[in-house]
């Protein structure tokens, strides 16, 4: 059992699986583990980034935070209230006040609908019935995401980019969520753009007191907007702790590669970072112990015996790599 | 000129092209200019909409239907490409001269053709052009094989679906090297792939530019990259060049204060997460002069007179902005 009871939402070993029913003439489907036995905190008000490259799981621990896919295994507390283990409805229920802001919020947006429309709706949804309430609650909501009143009446398709994640922010939080869980906010946005709503969202989360479960594959923004941070690999957590301490000595030869691989400001010699061999293999067919070791530059024999554990390796900062010992200290990123 | 420059391989001067629509004639590039010199890798960096793609479809000659160069040129060594023949940029150009690599690996390949068939479809072999089957067959696996690609004897017999996105992209930049071409243009050829897999592209690419003495254009929107990557790089904004040079001076002390503002975005130097204020202009009724100076925090009456000339304050850094006239002649 967990000793801090400080926890908004406790996530403790938790699995979902995928197939395993039978598909079109009757041919067994392969059960895919895309979430194996992860466990998260989120402490009220914190920032935590979930990272890992496509087909990690990340986008799956959201959608079975929220309820939307049954979680095979596992607990998940909310506020200390098990929420796990209920049939789907129920679980959607219980887990309200987790939201989830979609990666892409003009496809989220159905475009016949105006903006104050699609934001109505949401709060009708929930059961917010005075009109009078609901005008002023999605008013107040518009413009703390900086835009004025008369986007009420406009369209998706009228709104830029930018504008679009606005709304799609808006319409969340206009439902006063306390875990709000976006899934990479800023993708696909230009620099100067995505500058712009990282900081509503940095914002609204002072001014709100919200907790963010921040999903995205882009190590700088993740660095710059979470202050703890879990790095994924093929659905298991292989590294978790304090941003800064993760960038500056990254223990798990994974998160090592990881980060040395992403683009950064400073011009370096390409010559100079080793590339990872091969791609992730595929999460239905995986090796035993380690799921990393088949492209890791330190598999020994001992790595295929056991799935490596979380071990401590500095206050908050655990890495599951049964060698750390023997492969010495990480060269500074 | 007092010293004598090293020749370019493709040098592009005052390009502009206009693409008519509904709503009138939109002008996508203005005054365009980049020099490609041997053996470099060049950057072309920019947020969306700023012409980077028109450029490099004006560079190919394949401008959607209602565009057209209204002004400059394009040379390839002695030859001006926007006056050559539909004929001659097919078989001498794409493909030949100019290998191109796309942005998407997960479109580019048609799923329901084996990949041999696709390849070998398009692909010309150097000189001979009635080589036999098998020789192209040869050849083509001879390029797997420097791409890296694994199991490349059997490659050719499978389908796109059976490749990953690393994969696929490597057996585009295969296609592209096909006919032994002297430049490579590629956009943003990594945007789609994780950054591991994107590591492993750049290296590739790096590691062929320097076996093959090729030249690249490589287009992209992230800064990161074209750390990594590029020599060179040109910064574009609605569809003007702003500011070119090495990629360490411009990234380390940029000139224009298009750059400037930009690279304060970026999430590793933003000091406070803000944008640039304001928005990209419509390229059909573009500002006059320079177009970034509606956004400028140091605008001022001479800059809409016209679009500033190119004036290079350090050597090989040249940049188009008012600020710095005075620094130095062109």
């Amino acid at each position: 059992m967990s000793t801090s009871g400080a926890a908004l939402l406790e996530i403790e070993d938790l699995v979902t699986e995928f197939g395993g029913g039978k598909a079109f003439l009757g041919k067994p489907q392969r059960i895919v583990r895309a979430v194996d036995g992860v466990s998260v905190q989120l402490k009220p008000g914190q920032a935590l980034g979930l990272v890992g490259e496509s087909g990690c799981g990340k986008t799956t621990i959201a959608k079975t935070a929220l309820g939307l896919v049954r979680e095979k295994s596992g607990t998940m507390r909310l506020d200390g209230r098990v929420v796990s283990g209920l049939a789907p409805k129920d679980a959607r229920k219980a887990r309200a006040t987790i939201q989830y802001v979609h990666q892409d919020p003009g496809a989220a947006l159905d475009p016949w609908w105006s903006i104050g429309h699609a934001l109505d709706e949401a709060l009708r949804i929930h059961g917010v019935s005075d009109k009078g309430e609901r005008t002023t609650r999605i008013d107040e909501m518009l413009h703390a995401v900086g835009l004025d009143p008369s986007f009420r009446t406009r369209y998706p398709h009228e709104l830029s980019g930018g504008q679009q994640r606005r709304v799609g922010l808006a319409r969340i939080l206009v439902l006063q969520p306390r875990i709000v869980i976006l899934d990479e906010p800023t993708s696909g946005l230009d620099l100067s753009v995505q500058a712009t709503v990282l900081g509503v969202i940095d914002e609204l989360r002072r001014r709100l007191g919200l907790t963010y479960l921040f999903v995205s594959h882009d190590l700088s923004v993740v660095e710059r907007m979470c202050e703890e941070v879990a790095i994924m690999y093929l659905g298991r957590i292989v590294e978790t702790g304090p941003t800064k301490q993760i960038f500056a000595k990254p223990q798990h030869p994974y998160t090592r590669a990881l980060l040395a691989a992403a683009p950064r400001l400073e011009p370096g010699s390409l010559n100079d970072t080793p590339a990872l061999p091969g791609d992730p293999p595929s999460p239905t067919n995986l090796v035993s112990g380690c799921t990393f070791r088949p492209r890791c530059a330190f598999a020994a024999p001992k790595c295929a015996e056991a799935r490596p554990p979380l071990l401590s390796v500095g206050e908050k900062h655990r890495a599951a790599c049964v060698r750390l010992d023997e492969i010495g200290a990480p060269t500074p990123a | 000129m007092m010293l004598e420059k090293p020749a370019s391989v493709l040098e592009i001067r005052d390009l502009s092209v206009s693409v008519g629509t509904d709503e009138g004639e939109a002008r996508i590039l203005d005054n365009v200019g980049l020099s490609l010199m041997p053996g470099s890798i060049h950057g072309i960096v920019g947020e969306s909409g700023c012409g980077k793609s028109t450029l490099i479809r004006s560079i190919l000659g394949i401008l959607p239907k209602r565009g057209r160069a209204t002004h400059g040129s394009i040379m390839l060594g002695e030859r001006n490409l926007l006056s050559l023949p539909a004929d001659a940029l097919q078989k001498d150009v794409r493909g030949r001269a100019i290998g191109f690599i796309p942005q998407d690996p997960f479109q580019a390949l048609n799923p329901v053709f084996r990949v041999g068939t696709q390849l070998l479809e398009n692909v010309r072999t150097p000189g001979d052009s009635k080589a036999t089957r098998e020789a192209k067959r040869a050849h083509v696996i001879s390029l797997l094989k420097a791409v890296q690609l694994p199991d490349a004897e059997h490659a050719l017999d499978r389908y796109p679906h059976q490749f990953s996105g690393g994969q696929r992209q490597r057996l585009l930049i295969a296609a592209a090297l096909a006919a032994a071409p002297g430049i490579i243009l590629a956009d943003e050829p990594t945007t789609a792939l994780d950054v591991t897999t994107q590591l492993q592209i750049l290296k590739l690419l790096r590691g062929l530019a320097i076996e093959r003495d090729l030249s690249m254009l490589f287009v992209t929107h992230d800064f990161g990259v074209v750390a990594q990557l590029c020599d060179t790089v040109t910064v574009m904004y609605a569809g003007q060049t702003v500011e070119s040079g090495p990629v360490a001076q411009v990234l380390k002390a940029p000139f224009h204060p298009y750059t400037q503002m930009l690279l304060a975005c970026h999430p590793e130097r933003a000091e406070e997460l803000a944008g640039i204020p304001g928005a990209v202009p419509s390229p059909l009724r573009p500002p006059t002069g320079c177009r970034f100076s509606p956004r400028c925090p140091h605008a001022r009456a001479e800059c809409t007179a016209g679009q500033p000339p190119r004036v290079a304050p350090q050597p090989g850094h040249a940049v188009r902005c008012v600020l710095h006239l005075d620094e130095a002649a062109a």
